[in-house]
């Protein structure tokens, strides 16, 4: 199968190991990604919250681009996820404002009927792929790993509808099919604070101290996630997070994709194990340890 | 704390020319979200309030903005730090039993305050947002560190100090890109578009130049609901 690539602009940098561990899973499981050519920015939250058609019309380019190669789009930030699909919602339900911003695109012979599915990378994974056939390529099972699994506020929320918005389990139940251990972890959904680290880091930092508390007297081994703010949040802020939470251990947190690809036997070195603020724990070692075994063997 | 509105010094049932002008481009704003006219629906319940993450640190609970906007004193709302408290979790949206979208109403409330140049006094929040879109129009993309450093920098240059060693931190692990991103062809396209959309843009303020009473809470999101009224704020 193939679907048109939209990275965002996070990928390109701070979380240039959720692109490339994402690459190399897909990869392994024969879904071919072509990334669109000369992407732009979704717009983000912040572009919406100062101008709303243009915001918009720049966020529909990148689904015009899709729509001209007629594939499904698969964003892996959440932000980009949420406002590409809510650009699609909204243009579906108002056909004003979707004569404006085809309006615009007009200019550069682009225009946007409404035909493109977004989808995210562990949609795609559970609903395409199977958790059969996912099963089946494990090379590494995750056998005792405890996971907190941190879906972010977005990906289950808004006009998305694939998984449930208050409990989601689409990744509870990608990795119970790898084998690990799902903690009990009710702040699935919560919001980690995004921007507001840099607006207003004594919020933040709160928010951030409350996922980390929840993660850690639960048992988790590491916190997964499928959204680059989030990973942010959760992994850079450590020194500020035990001001309110003295108490915080460095509990690593990865995109989901990252440690879905050690099960798979990727090597790890593709899969940017390294780049994380928190250094590595050991049980995660032992198993980049058994992972580089059966892929040497 | 909440500045003491103009509202209250008026007469009830009429609203001074500010606010009015205000209402107006708020009611055209929430115009263009589709479903935006259920705000008309909110029961006060409060579910919003309870469902967000950081209400606790915001002046008026997003179940006040609601009762605001009804007893007509929107400017109140628009000095309040809720509107830039929001991260836009949508949890408040997902929960509304009445099916109202409070995160796409808070967007228009941000861009309204914005579009009528009403600024937090002592925090910079609002900056982030515009800063970001210049380096939009710019590049195409998004350039963390370019956003960072701007943002720092217009707000609180100490900060930038704080963050050296975890910049330098991220620096080794080439998480942060020095050069701004480069969209390779598509820059000029990328750039019509907008210059092409922002002359499409919602009206920054729509004056009426009459002083005459204005619909307050229920009667005027109901004009609004009845799509066929080209102009939504047409006094009866």
């Amino acid at each position: 199968m193939t679907y048109a690539y939209y990275p965002g602009c996070s990928l390109e940098s701070s979380s240039r190991m959720y692109d490339s561990s994402l690459r190399e899973v897909f990869r392994c499981l024969d879904l071919e990604l072509v990334e669109l050519e000369d992407w732009n920015c979704c717009g983000a939250t912040a572009y919406f919250s100062v101008k709303e058609t243009v915001s918009l019309a720049v966020s529909a380019r990148n689904l015009a681009l899709a729509e001209r190669a007629e594939l499904d789009i698969v964003a892996p930030c959440s932000s980009c996820f949420t406002i590409l699909l809510k650009t699609h919602h909204m243009l579906e339900g108002n056909t004003e404002l979707s004569d404006k911003i085809n309006e615009a695109l007009g200019a550069v012979n682009l225009s946007y009927k409404g035909n493109v599915r977004v989808r995210h990378p562990l949609e795609v994974l559970v609903n395409d792929v199977g958790l059969e056939k996912i099963r089946d390529a494990v090379k590494v099972p995750l056998d005792g790993f405890a996971i907190a699994p941190y879906y972010g506020c977005q990906i289950a929320r808004g006009e998305s509808s694939f998984d449930d918005s208050e409990d989601p389990v689409f990744m509870d139940r990608l990795f119970s099919t790898l084998g690990a251990r799902l903690v009990y972890f009710p702040h699935k959904v919560r919001c980690c604070g995004g921007m507001l680290m840099y607006t207003w880091e004594d919020i933040a930092v709160r928010l951030v101290a409350d996922l980390m508390r929840c993660a850690q007297e639960n048992g988790a081994h590491l916190i997964l996630t499928t959204c680059p703010m989030c990973h942010a949040n959760l992994d850079l802020h450590l020194e500020h997070v035990r001001k309110v939470y003295p108490e915080a251990k460095p509990t690593s947190t990865y995109f989901f994709t990252q440690l879905l690809g050690l099960a798979l036997g990727i090597p790890a070195e593709k899969l940017g194990f390294d780049l994380n603020y928190i250094p590595i724990d050991q049980r995660l070692k032992d198993l980049i340890q058994r992972t580089t075994e059966v892929t040497h063997a | 704390m909440v500045p003491k509105s103009p509202v209250h010094n008026h007469t009830p049932g009429k609203l001074p020319l500010r606010e009015r002008a205000l209402r107006k481009a708020f009611l055209q704003r929430i115009h263009d979200i589709p479903g935006g006219e259920k705000l008309h629906r909110c029961i006060q319940c409060g579910t919003c309030s309870g469902s967000c993450p950081v209400s606790w640190a915001m002046d008026l609970m997003p179940r006040e903005l609601i009762a605001h906007f009804r007893a007509g004193d929107i400017e109140s709302i628009l000095h309040s730090r809720t509107i830039w408290l929001c991260a836009s979790c949508y949890a408040c949206t997902e929960r509304c039993p009445q099916g109202i979208r409070v995160t796409d109403i808070i967007y228009s409330l941000k861009r309204l305050a914005i579009d009528s140049n009403i600024t937090l006094e002592h925090d910079g929040a609002h900056k982030l947002p515009q800063i970001f879109v210049d380096i939009i129009n710019k590049y195409g993309r998004n350039h963390e560190l370019g956003l960072m450093m701007r943002y720092y920098l217009r707000t609180n240059p100490l900060q930038l100090l704080r963050m050296a060693s975890l910049g330098l931190a991220m620096m080794k692990r080439r998480r942060i890109t020095f050069a701004p991103p480069r969209v390779e062809k598509a820059l000029k396209d990328i750039r019509t578009i907008i210059a092409h959309a922002e002359r499409l843009e919602v009206p920054k303020e729509i004056f009426s130049p009459e002083y005459r009473p204005d619909t307050v809470g229920y009667r005027a999101i109901d004009k609004v609901s009845s799509r066929s009224s080209k102009s939504p704020s047409t006094t009866e």
